[in-house]
């Protein structure tokens, strides 16, 4: 028997599966804790206790986490982050955190250095890095108490070096100090890559404590098989890289939802609406995969350039709070408190739950707890919720017609009738746990990313070759053969190399290879 | 400054708020070249901010004697997006033409209307308190700086100012357009594929008999039309061609696309596979910067100078040359160009033959 558990770990709630093959097995939903855990040693405990599954039969563990996404949009648990950038006197036009929210700039601070250095586009330095220039701002840092640092540089893609040595610099004035380079991160486009690595510099303390506690909860529980991470692409990532690289499981969250949609319900094209504890997260299936943001994808209000799956989230979630003065619902809502706070779980905070209790579409914890509320309220705030869901969906929409609208996630059972606007609704089953088979169905890629010299081969005969390797580093991580497909190409040709050099990227994906590990 | 301009009918004030739906427009005119909008937003939203609003003034409000000098940047849109400015250099290119030329500029204006160049003059009109002029000289994006309908009208681009972001500054005075791009171009090389120019100097006068009036109105309509179109489920394909008198000539995905620089630009093939009409049929897309040539098997759809244009499918954004990935569902629009492109001189200048392209210009109706 080989067999995965898939566990998301959302704000809210811990969802985990135990899948063989196309087979869900076990499932359970528990509350997020605190900790983070504790629901997931809970949920994985009871799928495999409802099971009867010994630990050794587990071939893998995928975890797919909302938190970082969540840190982001909340501003909370984020470490102040300071940003070295080398291309003086070029950049000062457009300084980093250039284009952020202002919010987010108070909560890490706007701490940046501007130091020469940096590289022209035909390799040529712009100006010669200065290391006393940079031991200085280190020094600043360092004596500001900033832990996070953030190097980026002009054309740092195409030439390392100055970064490289710039964070060998910084690690010497501040040992203990996190430092992400940006040329590990993104790609060209000096903002959004320089963006997408201070995100990155200030979740590294976050993701050290999670991933730790991700571990610590699978090692407790005796299993041995490797944890991955699901990353914002659907595939997966080894645990010790996505202690570095937090930044890239950003919309995996959303990500494994769709895919674990499109698994459930068999569709392939369609809306999809994951409604949790605290968001909504609506989507657009396009032959079983996401929808891709085209253009550049703000993530918490900030400019970044990943791929990523065109998601618009809303307020509105399970524990939602409810006013009955203004008859409004959401944005706030207690999260992962729900189980304590909502009225029907014997708290004093009146939450979408309790409505959706009170009107009676769905039954959880004690409903006499809400039988005071006036029965008209209760009927218009169910529409209020429709009318969200509805509005949410009509923004994603590109044309007026119908289209089917599948809904999962714990708080779908705010949803009790067709939206406006869906030709269909469907709730799969297992809807409650989508975003755990997500996690549990993720494959595994290989990526290449090189520069290729021409004079001696053609292009075609190059990208063949990075084809071939991408192929075999899926393989080797794990991708059974016969499942790897090439998802993305790119070829970026290069002027400051002699020659004709151009820079190839190709992205392989297959299935896990799923093999049980002995015992 | 001379007298005061003429604040005629159409005259406006362009704030930080206008520039959303400017930089959009003026993706859509780049016909995927001319850089990303977004850098030269930022720029004129940084200049904008704490300062009076751009005024912007038609041809015929513009007094004859006026001193005119459009703004732009010259150089390889990808080195833009990682070198970015230091924001000194555009006032430094004008400081150092005035000190040439003994006198005052009065207004600037975009030298082409498509890309970053179009928002870039905001940044010198903030800073010196410049006036600007609604028109430019492309209608369009085009890849060198003779490209323009001041060539046409026989105006000299020198005495042209061009400084970096180090502190360099260079005036050139050139015996011919062609030979302007030539040396500006080996200077932008050497300052590191960069650079700010103040270019074609004009009376008012001469701008009103050589260049192409209203653009700048233009990459505002079209981007509130993707805008509003978008907001309220129409099509925003629909909206632009509304806006531009364009057609869709193509529907598909994106399949593979090939890059390789020569002589400092950007060369390449986009091979969109057709969907819908166009099922199992490819269109070959030729771009240097811009796209130059559309065409499936031996059929010729659209060629330079008409503007060929790459929208997303669903939401109408246009998408550039440097954004162009694998799988990206797009809508190719034909976009008719400016009637003084379709002369013999213009298309001497910028239609197919000049671009390397044995193919005869058939022009797109209008």
């Amino acid at each position: 028997m080989s067999l995965r558990v898939g566990v998301d770990v959302g704000g809210t709630n811990t969802d985990a599966v135990l899948m063989d093959g196309a087979r869900v097995v076990a499932k359970l939903k528990t509350p997020t804790t605190e900790d983070i855990t504790g629901g997931i040693t809970t949920a994985i405990r009871s799928v495999l206790d409802q099971s009867a599954t010994k630990t050794g039969d587990i071939a893998s563990v995928m975890i797919g986490t909302t938190h970082f996404t969540n840190a982001i949009i909340e501003r909370r648990h984020l470490t102040p982050t300071a940003t070295i950038r080398l291309g003086l006197p070029a950049t000062t036009a457009l300084p980093p955190l250039i284009d952020w929210p202002q919010d987010l700039v108070a909560t890490i601070g706007r701490h940046n250095y501007l130091c020469h250095g940096g590289y022209e586009f035909d390799g040529r330095q712009i100006s010669p890095l200065d290391l006393d220039e940079v031991r200085s701002a280190a020094r600043d840092i360092g004596a500001k108490g900033i832990t996070a640092v953030a190097i980026s540089g002009v054309f740092s893609p195409v030439n390392t070096a100055m970064e490289d040595e710039v964070a060998n610099v910084v690690a010497e004035e501040l040992p203990g100090a996190t430092i992400t380079k940006s040329s590990e991160i993104g790609r060209i486009g000096l903002l959004e890559r320089e963006n997408a690595a201070i995100l990155n510099s200030c979740l590294r303390a976050l993701a050290e404590r999670t991933v730790d506690a991700f571990e610590r909860a699978i090692s407790d529980l005796g299993i041995t098989a490797p944890l991955y991470l699901t990353q914002n692409d659907g595939t997966l990532m080894a645990a010790g890289f996505a202690r570095r690289y937090p930044v890239l499981t950003i919309a995996s969250g959303p990500t494994n939802s769709m895919r674990g949609a499109a698994f459930l319900s068999g569709l392939q094209d369609a809306i999809v609406v994951d409604i949790g504890g605290t968001t909504s997260d609506v989507g657009v299936l396009t032959h079983g995969f996401p929808r891709e943001a085209s253009v550049a994808v703000e993530v918490g209000g900030v400019r970044t350039n990943f791929r990523m799956p065109d998601v618009y989230s809303i307020g509105l979630g399970g524990g939602s709070l409810v006013d009955l003065d203004t008859m409004s619902v959401g944005p706030q809502s207690v999260g992962y408190r729900l189980t304590e706070q909502a009225l029907v779980f014997g708290g004093d905070t009146l939450t979408t739950s309790d409505i959706a209790v009170a009107s009676g579409v769905v039954e959880m914890g004690d409903r006499s707890k809400v039988a005071h509320l006036d029965e008209r309220q209760v009927s218009r705030l169910l529409d209020r919720i429709q009318e969200i869901v509805a509005e949410a969906v009509d923004r994603m929409k590109t044309s007026a017609e119908g289209v089917p609208v599948i809904v999962v996630g714990g708080g779908s059972v705010l949803i009790s009738r067709p939206v406006e606007g869906a030709s269909e609704m469907v709730k799969p089953e297992h809807f409650e746990a989508a975003n755990a088979v997500g996690a549990a169905i993720a494959q595994i890629s290989g990526e290449v990313d090189r520069i290729y010299n021409l004079e001696g081969m053609t292009r075609d005969g190059a990208m063949d070759d990075a084809k071939r390797e991408a192929a075999g580093r899926a393989e080797a991580a794990g991708a059974n053969p016969s499942t790897i497909t090439i998802v993305d190409v790119e070829d970026v040709p290069l002027a400051y190399l002699p020659g004709n050099a151009t820079r190839i990227r190709v992205k392989a994906v297959g299935d896990l290879h799923l093999v049980a590990s002995a015992g | 400054m001379g007298r005061e301009p003429t604040r005629g009918p159409r005259m406006y004030d362009v704030t930080i708020d206008d520039l959303d739906d400017l930089a959009t427009g003026a993706a859509v005119l780049g016909t995927g070249g001319g850089g990303d909008p977004y850098i030269g937003k930022l720029m004129a939203r940084n200049a904008m901010t704490g300062r009076a609003a751009v005024r912007v003034y038609e041809f015929e409000d513009i007094p004859d004697d006026w001193l005119v000098v459009p703004s732009a940047m010259i150089g390889a849109p990808t080195v833009m997006l990682e070198k970015l400015p230091s924001g000194t250099e555009a006032v430094a290119a004008f400081r150092a033409l005035e000190s040439y030329l003994g006198r005052k500029i009065d207004a600037t204006m975009p030298i082409e209307i498509g890309g970053m160049n179009s928002t870039m003059p905001f940044t010198v009109a903030a800073e010196l308190g410049l006036p600007m002029v609604d028109g430019d000289g492309m209608g369009r994006a085009f890849p060198e700086l003779q490209m323009v309908t001041q060539t046409l009208a026989g105006l000299s681009g020198s005495p042209m100012g061009l400084s970096d972001e180090k502190g360099n500054s260079l005036i050139l005075n050139t015996i011919s357009n062609q030979w302007a791009e030539t040396f500006a171009r080996t200077a932008t090389v050497q300052m590191g594929a960069a650079a700010l120019m103040a270019i074609f100097p004009m009376t008012g006068a001469e701008l009103k008999r050589a260049c192409i009036p209203g653009t700048l109105s233009l990459i505002g309509r079209i981007g509130r039309a993707i805008r509003e179109a978008h907001a309220a489920h129409g099509s925003p394909i629909d909206a632009v061609c509304a806006v531009t008198g364009g057609q869709p000539i193509w529907t598909g995905k994106v399949g593979d696309i090939e890059r390789r620089t020569v002589g400092g630009f950007t060369r390449g093939t986009a091979r969109v596979e057709g969907s819908g009409p166009n099922t199992g049929k490819t269109l070959e897309v030729d771009f240097q910067n811009e796209f130059l040539v559309a065409r499936t098997g031996d059929d010729v759809l659209v060629t330079t100078p008409d503007l060929i244009t790459m929208l997303d499918a669903e939401t109408g954004q246009p998408i550039t040359t440097e954004q162009l990935r694998y799988g990206f569902r797009v809508v190719v629009l034909g976009i008719p160009c400016h009637p003084l492109w379709r002369t013999d001189m213009g298309l001497l200048l910028v239609g197919p033959a000049y671009f390397g392209y044995d193919l005869p210009y058939i022009p797109l109706p209008r």
